[in-house]
């Protein structure tokens, strides 16, 4: 089972409250997602307001609230909605976003890891939103983060993992959990990250923009299902390996 | 805190790969302690030649067709501890010496023209004799003169290697000697060196401090080299995990003849370091492998390329040696003895670039 700082979820499938058409399609389609933690923006949810449409639908027995920063476009920014969530009752957990262009909402990596070292002092269990840059990830850890989330490609895109090499590289590194989160568009985009390793990913938009956002929540437990038991199971690479290369080079030298 | 299963449990593991293990290793890469187990198990030993070719295949990936030299310095054969394989163990009889710093500026002065720009410092241990002191001032010394300065003396505290580090020092090598505890305590005798713990932390603590590379190895003959090699990968795996920023190599000095009359526990023949060598280098594509003077000309001339990363070359281990012709008095007998240009002209004749140089002594100089 995943575990992330001391709490456990058997689902690796994360997933947001972004985009739905509605309230009560977001919670079915949560609920068919099968998905345990749930990241919501603190900028759209109050969450001291028992009549707000998001809070209303969302049953906080079922669903781990993971509060994020969504909006932050540097650190102080960050800390201080992280700040305003713990006192509001959202606890001391959060994705940390820091997206100062809001065309492309990409993370800023010095403020990222800014607003790590500063909030994991103040005693959060911050699980910062990055670039999938294995050295940032690296100083993330070093600073304290409780797992990383590579984006697979720009959030909202659709496009899948773009970066897999990178994130390869942060996984096969990584001392905690490695969440792949953004630009995972289909289920194939998230069982690929499953096989390689990922511990989990986060998907919102893939699902909230599908004609059949229950059918899509499915597909994407699935496929993420799918791709974690491939990778338990030790996948076949596609081999460089079976080819005979160049000619070798004898062991006639040795003496036994 | 890192932990060295026992070598019945690593046997154990050794012993449940078969050679499918190791044709799927071969085919898809080793991703695993279990796998780097199967490339060290008796069931490998068939596709010995199939291991050699990936190991020199990486090697040629990673380093290039290159081959760095170092050259030995011996500080001292004073020491402290009891050790049952070595011919500085306390109570052997042999005439010891320290060099002094005009003694050390001798020796080295006489390394440098021959061409050496990387010297490894190594003595005994005696810790009031040469201590943290002795060394920065040797590294303050050499430093001037030398692109880079390792040392491999006894384990030090973290402080210790900071301190040494802002001196010159870039990188420290400790050999376990044997990851085997029982062993371990059989042939370390008497002091500081029986404390199997301390040192093997002390790869922690020199990482801690920040220096910028590490070495770490088993002498061969003492214990199962199976087992050695793949508590060596685990020991390896931890230190990766655990600091990110710091390179890597490994040593594999197989036990020589020395002063005591010391017999080789366990046989390891060259079948089997090659073995070694390339498992190693199949599971760690980027860690460095030194192949000392300790091995025969002829083996060496045959790994060129395969997987080791370093040679020394032209060594002699007593204090003094470079600069005087008597060799009595040394650590143990080396077996290559031939002049660094004899080495690099056959380096080069392998298709590799001998490197006499890495980093820089003007580098070094400026954040004093």
């Amino acid at each position: 089972m995943l575990e992330i700082a001391g709490r456990t979820f058997r689902s690796r499938l994360f997933t947001g409250t972004g985009k739905f058409s509605s309230s009560q399609v977001m919670r079915d389609a949560l609920d068919a997602s099968g998905s345990e933690m749930v990241t919501v923006a603190l900028r759209r949810v109050d969450l001291n307001d028992p009549g707000d449409d998001i809070m209303q639908v969302l049953d906080r027995q079922k669903f781990f609230f993971l509060p994020n920063t969504s909006g932050a476009r540097n650190a102080d920014e960050a800390m201080r909605l992280a700040r305003l969530a713990r006192a509001s009752g959202g606890g001391n957990w959060l994705k940390l976003e820091v997206t100062p262009d809001p065309r492309t909402l990409l993370p800023d990596p010095i403020e990222t890891l800014k607003a790590t070292e500063e909030l994991v002092k103040d005693n959060f269990i911050v699980l910062p939103y990055m670039n999938a840059d294995p050295i940032l990830a690296l100083r993330l850890q070093d600073a304290g983060a409780s797992a990383v989330m590579p984006l697979g490609a720009p959030i909202g895109t659709n496009r899948g993992l773009l970066t897999i090499h990178q994130v390869e590289i942060i996984i096969s590194q990584a001392r905690v959990p490695v969440v792949v989160d953004a630009g995972l568009g289909a289920p194939s985009h998230a069982a690929l990250a499953m096989e390689i390793g990922a511990d989990a990913v986060l998907v919102n938009t893939a699902i909230a923009v599908a004609g059949d956002p229950i059918g899509m929540a499915q597909a994407f437990a699935k496929a993420t299902e799918a791709g974690r038991q491939a990778y338990e199971a030790g996948l076949g690479q596609q081999g460089d390996a079976a080819s005979a290369s160049s000619p070798e080079q004898g062991l006639g030298f040795l003496d036994s | 805190m890192l932990t060295i299963p026992s070598f019945p449990e690593l046997q154990n593991i050794i012993e449940a790969q078969s050679a499918d293990d190791v044709q799927r290793i071969l085919q898809q890469g080793c991703n695993s302690i279990g796998d780097l187990a199967a490339l060290l198990s008796p069931a490998a030993d068939p596709f010995l030649q199939k291991m050699a070719t990936r190991s020199r295949d990486i090697t040629l990936q990673r380093f290039g067709r290159t081959m760095q030299l170092y050259a030995p310095i011996y500080l001292s054969s004073f020491c402290t501890n009891r050790c049952a394989y070595c011919g500085f163990s306390a109570e052997n009889k042999i005439s010891r010496r320290i060099l002094s710093m005009d003694e050390v500026k001798k020796e080295t002065d006489i390394l440098h023209q021959r061409g050496f720009n990387h010297i490894l410092l190594v003595s005994g241990e005696a810790p009031k004799m040469l201590g943290v002191e002795y060394l920065e001032e040797v590294a303050l010394l050499l430093r001037q003169k030398f692109a880079s300065v390792s040392i491999e003396v006894q384990p030090l505290e973290q402080d210790d290697y900071a301190r040494l580090f802002k001196a010159g020092i870039t990188a420290v090598a400790v050999y376990q000697e044997t990851y085997d505890r029982e062993i371990y305590d059989q042939v370390h005798l008497a002091g500081a060196k029986a404390d199997y713990d301390y040192r093997l932390m002390t790869a922690d603590r020199l990482a801690a401090a920040g220096m910028r590379e590490v070495g770490i190895g088993a002498l061969l003959g003492l214990s199962d080299w199976r087992q050695e090699a793949l508590a060596l990968g685990i020991h390896l795996a931890w230190i990766r995990k655990n600091y990110w920023r710091t390179a890597l190599t490994v040593s594999f000095p197989r036990l020589r003849p020395a002063e005591g009359g010391f017999a080789p526990m366990t046989e390891v023949t060259e079948r089997n370091l090659s073995q070694m060598i390339f498992a190693l280098r199949i599971f760690d594509p980027d860690v460095g492998l030194v192949l000392s003077t300790r091995e025969e000309a002829r083996y060496r001339d045959g790994m060129i390329g395969l997987g080791p990363t370093r040679f020394s070359a032209g060594s002699c281990t007593a204090p003094g040696g470079y600069s005087q012709a008597d060799d009595s008095g040394e650590q143990f007998a080396v077996d290559d003895t031939r002049s660094l240009d004899e080495v690099c002209a056959i380096i080069k004749k392998m298709g590799l670039d001998p490197v006499k140089k890495d980093w820089d002594s003007e580098f070094q100089n400026i954040n004093i």
